[in-house]
C-alpha cells in the first residue's frame, strides 16, 4: 500500500491526466465488452460467459488482418464483422438449444466454448504472447495535456468508444429496432405474440454483442498483448461492470465501466499489488448496498 | 419392510470402503492409487457443490475458493505450527466453514444470476489475495517446502499406500455425512425450495436460513476436499482456488448427474480419467474437454446417472 504516492499523484496535474487517460482507455474497452453482456442479458436473460472469447478472437482476427492488409481500419472492421457473425453462429448453433434449460446448462455451454477457443487460438496463433504494435498511422509524437502524456491512439480509441456509446444509446431509445429490443427485454413472449420475429431479434442481439466485443478486441490489440487467456480477465471485469451498473442497463454499464477504469488506473499507484482485489471489493460493496446495481430496476 | 435408508447407506459405504482398501492387497498400482487419492479430494469437492447446486438450485460459481482455502489453511498450519495432522485438518475445515458462512451470509439473498456472479467475485478476490500476499502464500509459485507428514494413528502419510487408505477413509466418511445431510429433513427442505420457493416460504421455511446452511455445509466439505488435495500435492497452489477449478467442479456435478447423490463423484472420476487419458495424447486438453461438455450439455442434456435412471426408472431408486 502506498497512499503517499497516490496523494502525490492526485496533486500533480500531469499524473492525474496520464492516469485518467489510461483509466478512460480501460473503462471504454470494458464498456464495449460489457455493453454486449448487458444487452444479451437484458433481452435473453442469459449470462454470456463466453463473451470474453469474442473479445479475444476479435483481437487475434485484427492481428492477422493487419498482417494481411496493412490497414488498421480494415483490421478493426474485419474483427467487428467476423465476431458479429461468430455471435450469430454461437447463438444459433449452441445457445438457442439451451434457452429453456437452467442456468447451469447455459453456463456449461459457454464454459465449453471458452475452453475450446482458448485451445483453438493456441493451435492457430501459438501459445505465446503476441504484440500487434502501434499501427503506423498512430506512430506520431504524443499530445501533452497539462503536462500529462496522451498518445494520439488513446484519444482516437476514446472517441470511437464514446461514439459507439452514443449510437447505442440513441439506437435503443429512438429506432424501431431499439424499441423492439427494449420491449423484448421486458416481455419477449408478448413481443413474439405481436408478430415480431424474436428468433431474428435474438440473433441480432448476439450479433451486436459479438461485434462490439470484436471491436473492443481489435481496439485493444495495439495497446495490450494478445494471449490465449486474455478473454477471461476482461470477462470477469465486464461482469463486474454489468453487476455494478445494473444488469440490462447500457447507461449503467458506461458509468460503471469508467468507474472501474478509474479505480484500476489510480489503484495501481496506491495499491500496486492489490488492484484486482480493490475492484472486487467495490463490487461486493455495491451489491450489498444496492443489489440491483446503480442503474438497475429493482427486481 | 424395507431397511432403514440411513443404515442402507452405511452398508453401501462400508462395502465400498472395504473394496477400495482391499484392492492394494491384491494388486499394487501406483497410477491407480494416485488416481484414487486425487479422486477422493475431487469427489468431496464436487459432491459438496451439488448440495447448493443440485439440491437447492443455487448455482455457485465460486466453490473453488473453499477448496483452495481448505488447502492453504491446512498446509500453512502444518508448516508453521506443530499441530498434529487431525487437529490441523479440523481447524482448516473450521476456518473454511466460517469463511463460507460469511460469504454465504452476504450472497444467499441474491437471485440466481447475481448469486453466480458474486460467488465468482469472492473467489477471485480470494485468488487475488493469495497471489498478492507473497510472504504468506508464496504468490503464484504456490506454497512450497512441503507439508511435514506427521504420523497419525499408525498411518505414515509419506507412504503412498497409507495416504491412499487415509484419503479413501476420509472421502467415504465425508460422502456418507453429505448423504446424511441430503436425506435429512434439511435436505428435503432444500429440494422443496429448489422446486417451489414460494410454497416453501408459505409453509414457514425461512429461505435464506436454509440456503445459508446449505452453502455453509458445502463450503465445509469443499474445505475437507482441499485438505486432501493439499496432502496429495504436499503444498497448496493458487490454481486450486482459480476459476477453472470451480468450472471443473460444476462440470463434474453436471456430467455425473445433479439429481443423483453419487452423480458428482462419478462425474469427478470420469473427468479425472478423461484428463489423464487426453493429456497423454495431446496438450489441447481444453479442446477435448469442451467438446465433451458440449456433447453432454447440448446433446444428452443430463448427466450419466440421471440418464441411466431415466432409462431404467426403478433400478437405482
Amino acid at each position: 500500500m502506498d497512499l503517499d504516492a497516490l496523494g502525490a499523484c492526485l496533486t500533480t496535474p500531469a499524473c492525474v491526466v496520464t492516469q485518467a487517460t489510461s483509466g478512460l482507455i480501460v473503462g471504454m474497452l470494458l464498456f464495449l465488452v460489457a455493453a454486449g453482456v448487458t444487452l444479451i442479458f437484458g433481452v435473453l436473460k442469459i449470462v454470456n460467459f463466453a463473451h470474453g472469447t469474442f473479445y479475444m478472437l476479435g483481437g487475434y482476427v485484427a492481428y492477422s488482418a493487419l498482417g494481411a492488409t496493412d490497414s488498421y481500419a480494415l483490421a478493426v472492421l474485419s474483427a467487428t464483422l467476423a465476431m458479429a457473425l461468430f455471435g450469430v453462429v454461437f447463438e444459433r448453433a449452441l445457445m438457442s438449444r439451451v434457452y429453456g434449460s437452467n442456468v447451469l446448462m447455459q453456463l456449461l455451454v459457454c464454459y465449453a466454448v471458452v475452453l475450446i477457443f482458448d485451445d483453438v487460438v493456441k493451435i492457430v496463433w501459438g501459445p505465446e504472447f503476441h504484440a500487434m504494435g502501434m499501427p503506423p498511422a498512430f506512430q506520431v509524437p504524443p499530445l501533452f495535456i497539462a503536462g500529462g502524456v496522451v498518445p494520439p491512439f488513446y484519444a482516437v480509441l476514446i472517441v470511437i468508444a464514446a461514439l459507439i456509446a452514443i449510437v447505442l444509446g440513441l439506437g435503443l431509445s429512438m429506432t424501431r429496432l431499439g424499441k423492439t429490443v427494449r420491449a423484448a427485454a421486458i416481455n419477449s413472449q408478448m413481443v413474439s405474440a405481436l408478430g415480431i420475429n424474436t428468433t431474428l431479434l435474438f440473433a441480432i442481439v448476439f450479433a451486436v454483442g459479438g461485434g462490439l466485443a470484436g471491436l473492443a478486441g481489435a481496439l485493444a490489440a495495439p495497446v495490450r498483448s494478445l494471449s490465449p487467456g486474455m478473454g477471461f480477465s476482461i470477462l470477469i471485469e465486464s461482469f463486474i461492470v454489468t453487476v455494478i451498473g445494473g444488469m440490462g442497463s447500457i447507461g449503467g454499464a458506461l458509468v460503471s465501466a469508467l468507474l472501474i477504469g478509474m479505480v484500476r488506473a489510480f489503484g495501481t499507484i496506491g495499491f500496486p499489488q492489490f488492484t484486482d482485489g480493490l475492484i472486487y471489493i467495490v463490487m461486493i460493496a455495491i451489491l450489498l448496498l444496492r443489489p440491483q446495481g446503480l442503474f438497475g430496476r429493482s427486481p | 419392510m424395507k431397511p432403514h435408508p440411513a443404515s442402507r447407506d452405511v452398508v453401501i459405504a462400508a462395502v465400498a470402503l472395504i473394496v477400495v482398501l482391499a484392492i492394494p492387497l491384491f494388486h499394487r498400482s501406483p497410477a491407480f492409487e494416485d488416481f484414487i487419492i486425487r479422486l477422493s479430494a475431487m469427489a468431496l469437492f464436487a459432491t459438496s457443490l451439488n448440495l447448493p447446486v443440485g439440491n437447492t438450485g443455487m448455482v455457485s460459481f465460486g466453490h473453488g475458493m473453499f477448496y483452495g482455502l481448505g488447502a492453504y489453511a491446512f498446509a500453512l498450519m502444518m508448516q508453521m505450527t506443530d499441530l498434529s495432522l487431525p487437529v490441523a485438518a479440523v481447524l482448516a475445515v473450521s476456518i473454511t466453514t466460517l469463511a463460507s458462512f460469511c460469504v454465504g451470509a452476504i450472497c444467499v439473498r441474491l437471485s440466481t444470476d447475481y448469486f453466480a456472479f458474486i460467488t465468482l467475485a469472492f473467489q477471485m478476490l480470494f485468488y487475488s489475495v493469495v497471489i498478492s500476499w507473497q510472504s504468506l502464500t508464496g504468490g503464484d509459485q504456490g506454497l512450497r517446502g512441503g507439508i511435514p507428514r506427521r504420523e497419525i494413528f499408525g498411518f505414515e502419510l509419506s507412504s503412498q499406500l497409507h495416504l491412499y487408505q487415509f484419503c479413501s477413509v476420509v472421502a467415504v466418511l465425508g460422502l456418507l455425512a453429505l448423504r446424511h445431510v441430503s436425506t435429512s429433513p434439511l435436505g428435503q427442505t432444500l429440494r422443496m425450495i429448489r422446486d417451489n420457493e414460494d410454497r416453501a416460504s408459505f409453509l414457514g421455511v425461512v429461505l435464506w436460513r436454509a440456503r445459508l446452511l446449505a452453502f455453509t455445509i458445502a463450503g465445509a466439505f469443499a474445505g475437507l476436499g482441499g485438505v486432501l488435495a493439499a496432502l496429495f500435492v504436499s503444498g497448496a497452489y493458487p490454481e486450486l482456488a482459480d476459476w477453472p477449478n470451480s468450472g471443473q467442479a460444476i462440470f463434474a456435478v453436471m456430467l455425473g448427474g445433479i439429481n443423483s447423490f453419487l452423480g458428482p463423484a462419478l462425474g469427478a472420476a470420469i473427468l479425472l480419467a478423461l484428463n489423464d487419458a487426453v493429456t497423454r495424447f495431446t496438450e489441447y486438453y481444453g479442446l477435448v474437454l469442451g467438446i465433451v461438455i458440449l456433447a453432454f450439455a447440448v446433446g444428452f442434456r443430463r448427466g450419466v446417472l440421471d440418464f441411466l435412471r431415466l432409462a431404467w426408472p426403478r433400478s437405482s431408486k
